[in-house]
C-alpha cells in the first residue's frame, strides 16, 4: 500500500477538490481518509453511504464532586492551564482549557477530584464509489484534533489494508494535527497557490514534512490568478529539487462542482479538469516509482 | 476591544480581513494586529518592517540520573505518554509533554526539574506609526500552536484596539485565540465547503460566548444558502465582497485593498463599528 497524504500548508488551496478528482482518477483500489477533522469536507464531494460510526474519546477532563471539595483552592494554584473557575461559591473545571493532565486529582487533599472520560467526536466510516471513506466528527471547540487524526488513519489501514493506494486529504496548517497525518506516510502532494501567503506556507509545510522524509511533490492551483508568483514557486521547486507535477488553472466549473457535489473531473472537460488530468498520470507514475524502490 | 477573526474553512481571507481592518483603523489611531495563526503565519507578509524577536519556551523535565531511583511514578502520572522509565533510564518524548508539571511533582526523590524549551518565537514590529504588528511563529516541527498563541495575546498594548487573526479549524488553537475576545468576524466563502464550516465555527464562537457576526468573502452572487443559515441562526452578514480578480491579484503579491483602493478603507471601518455593536461597546 502507498500512502499518500494531499496537504498545503495554507488553507483553502484546493486541498479538498484535488483530493476528491485524484481519488477518481488514480487507478487501483484506494481508501480515502480525511484528516482535516476540524473542518472536513471530503465528504461534501464524495457522496458517500455511511456504514457505521465509532464514537472517539479524546483526552480525559477533571471533574470536581462540589460536596467533597473544602475549596481550598490547591487545584487552582497547580493548575497551569488555568482551568479552575472559581464561580463565587464552588470550584468548576472548564472543559475548554482542561487538558486532562491530572495534577489537581494528585493535589487535591480530599481526593475531590476525578479524570472522567469524555466523547469528544465520532469516527465514521462510509462506502463511496471509489471505495472506504473513514473521516470524523470533531465536537467543535474540542481538542485532541491529533489524536483523532492518528485514530482515523489506524481505522483506514486497518480496515483496508489491502488496498493499493491509502489516500488522505490532511489539515491546513503546521502543528499537531498535519503532523500527526503525515508521519508514516510514503509522500505527500502539497497543493499551494501564487501568492505570497501561498509561498511562504508551502516553504514551511515542506521543512516539516522533510523531517519525516516522504517523497515530496508540488502542484500550484489557480496558477494564472498571480503568474510572477507561480514562476517564483517553479524557481524554487527546481533549486530545492521538488517535482511540480501540476498547474491548475483558475476555473469556475470547480465551484460550480463542489455546489453540486461532485469532483471537477466529473463535470465534463473543464481547464481544471484536464490540469488535474494531467496531475494524475504523472503522479500515478511517480507512485508507481516509489512502489518499485521498496 | 479585542476582535478576532475565524472561519473554520481555511483559505477564505480571515488574514486579508484582519490586515484590511488594522490598516483602515491605523489611519485614526493605534491599532495592535496579532497573528495567532502561528502554524502559518502571513500578516508580516502584507506589512514588511524589521521586528524584534524573542523566544516562546514552554517548561520540561530533567531528570537528575544520580537521584533517579527509576521507581516508574512519573511515567506512570503523565496522561501523555511524555516519560517512559526503563530500568537504568528515563526515555522524554518533549513533543509529547504538555508542561503540566505533574512529574515534579510525583517524584518521591525530587529528582525532576523543569528547564524552558524553546517551541516558537514572537516578533513584534511597528510598521506604521500607530500599527503595532505581534507574530506568533510556531517552530517547524513542534506541534504545540497553544502556548504561542497565549504568549502572543499576552503581549496587546492595554487601550488599544486589538485585532486577532486566528488558524483555520475549530479546535484548540481557535479556542485559544478567541479566548477573553468581545466579539470575532467569521469570514466565509459561498460554497458547500465554506457553509459547512462556517457552521461549526458559529458553534465555537456561541459556545465560547463570543459574539460572532459573517463577512462573506469573493461572492459570486449565489450566497442564498449562507444569507439563509445567517437569518437562521441571528448572524448579521456584515460586509460582502465580491469575487474580483484584481482583488485577488492585490492580495496575491501581499499588498493590501484598503491602500490599493482607498474607497474600501470606509467599508472595512464601518465592519469594524458594526463589531463594536456586535460586543455591546457603544462608543
Amino acid at each position: 500500500m502507498i500512502r499518500l497524504a494531499v496537504i498545503s500548508g495554507k488553507g483553502g488551496t484546493g486541498k479538498t477538490m484535488v483530493t476528491a478528482a485524484l481519488a477518481r482518477l488514480l487507478k487501483g483500489t484506494l481508501v480515502l481518509a480525511d484528516c482535516d477533522v476540524d473542518a472536513a469536507n471530503l465528504a461534501l464531494v464524495t457522496s458517500p453511504h455511511l456504514l457505521s460510526t465509532t464514537p472517539f474519546m479524546g483526552m480525559k477532563s477533571a471533574l470536581i464532586d462540589p460536596a467533597a471539595c473544602v475549596k481550598c483552592a490547591e487545584c487552582e494554584a497547580y493548575c497551569r492551564f488555568k482551568a479552575v473557575d472559581w464561580l463565587g461559591n464552588v470550584f468548576r473545571i472548564n472543559p475548554f482549557r482542561c487538558e486532562g493532565c491530572a495534577v489537581c486529582t494528585f493535589v487535591c487533599p480530599v481526593k475531590a477530584i476525578t479524570l472522567q472520560p469524555r466523547q469528544t467526536g465520532e469516527i465514521l466510516y462510509s462506502e463511496t464509489a471509489r471505495g472506504h471513506l473513514v473521516h470524523a466528527r470533531l465536537v467543535p471547540g474540542a481538542g485532541n484534533s491529533g489524536l483523532l487524526v492518528h485514530a482515523v488513519k489506524k481505522m483506514a489501514m486497518e480496515q483496508d489494508r489491502t488496498c493499493d493506494l491509502f489516500l488522505i486529504d490532511g489539515p491546513p496548517g503546521t502543528g499537531c494535527p498535519l503532523i500527526s497525518t503525515i508521519s508514516g506516510v510514503d509522500a505527500v502532494l502539497v497543493v499551494t497557490e501564487p501568492s505570497v501567503s501561498g509561498v511562504h506556507d508551502l516553504k514551511r509545510v515542506v521543512t516539516v514534512s522533510r523531517q519525516f522524509r516522504p517523497r515530496i511533490i508540488v502542484a500550484i492551483n489557480r496558477f494564472d490568478l498571480n503568474i510572477s508568483q507561480t514562476k517564483e514557486i517553479e524557481a524554487w521547486c527546481r533549486e530545492e529539487n521538488i517535482p511540480l507535477l501540476g498547474k491548475i488553472p483558475f476555473d469556475p466549473a470547480v465551484i460550480e462542482a463542489v455546489r453540486a457535489g461532485i469532483p471537477v473531473t466529473d463535470v465534463g472537460a473543464s481547464p481544471a479538469a484536464q490540469a488535474i488530468q494531467i496531475l494524475a498520470a504523472k503522479l500515478e507514475v511517480e507512485l508507481t516509482n516509489l512502489d518499485n524502490n521498496r | 476591544m479585542k476582535l478576532a477573526v475565524a472561519s473554520g474553512k481555511g483559505g477564505t481571507g480571515k488574514s486579508m480581513v484582519a490586515a484590511n481592518i488594522a490598516y483602515a483603523l491605523s489611519q485614526t489611531g493605534p491599532v495592535t494586529l496579532i497573528d495567532c495563526d502561528v502554524e502559518e503565519p502571513d500578516l508580516h507578509l502584507f506589512f514588511p518592517a524589521p521586528s524584534t524577536t524573542c523566544d516562546v519556551t514552554v517548561r520540561v523535565p530533567v531528570v537528575d540520573e544520580s537521584a533517579c531511583d527509576h521507581c516508574g511514578k512519573c511515567g506512570a502520572f503523565c496522561q501523555y505518554g511524555a516519560l517512559t522509565v526503563l530500568p537504568d533510564r528515563i526515555l522524554f518524548f518533549p513533543e509529547l509533554c504538555h508542561s503540566c508539571g505533574g512529574c515534579t511533582l510525583v517524584c518521591p526523590k525530587y529528582a525532576i526539574r523543569e528547564e524552558p524549551r524553546r517551541i516558537g518565537m514572537l516578533g513584534i514590529s511597528a510598521p506604521l506609526p500607530t500599527l503595532t504588528l505581534i507574530t506568533g511563529t510556531l517552530d517547524e516541527g513542534s506541534p504545540h500552536a497553544v502556548p504561542v498563541i497565549k504568549e502572543a495575546k499576552t503581549q496587546a498594548l492595554g487601550g488599544h484596539v486589538v485585532i486577532i487573526d486566528t488558524a483555520p479549524g475549530t479546535s484548540c488553537p481557535v479556542v485559544e485565540a478567541l479566548d477573553g475576545c468581545d466579539a470575532c468576524i467569521l469570514v466565509t466563502e459561498s460554497t458547500p465547503f465554506g457553509l459547512h464550516d462556517l457552521q461549526l465555527a458559529a458553534d465555537v464562537a456561541a459556545r465560547l460566548g463570543v459574539p460572532a457576526g459573517i463577512v462573506i468573502n469573493r461572492s459570486d452572487g449565489k450566497d442564498g444558502e449562507t444569507l439563509r443559515f445567517c437569518i437562521d441562526h441571528d448572524l448579521e452578514v456584515m460586509l460582502t465582497i465580491p469575487f474580483d480578480r484584481e482583488i485577488a491579484a492585490i492580495q496575491s503579491r501581499g499588498d493590501l485593498l484598503c491602500r490599493e483602493r482607498p474607497e474600501w478603507q470606509k467599508d472595512f471601518s464601518a465592519l469594524y463599528a458594526k463589531c463594536r455593536a456586535l460586543a455591546g461597546v457603544d462608543t
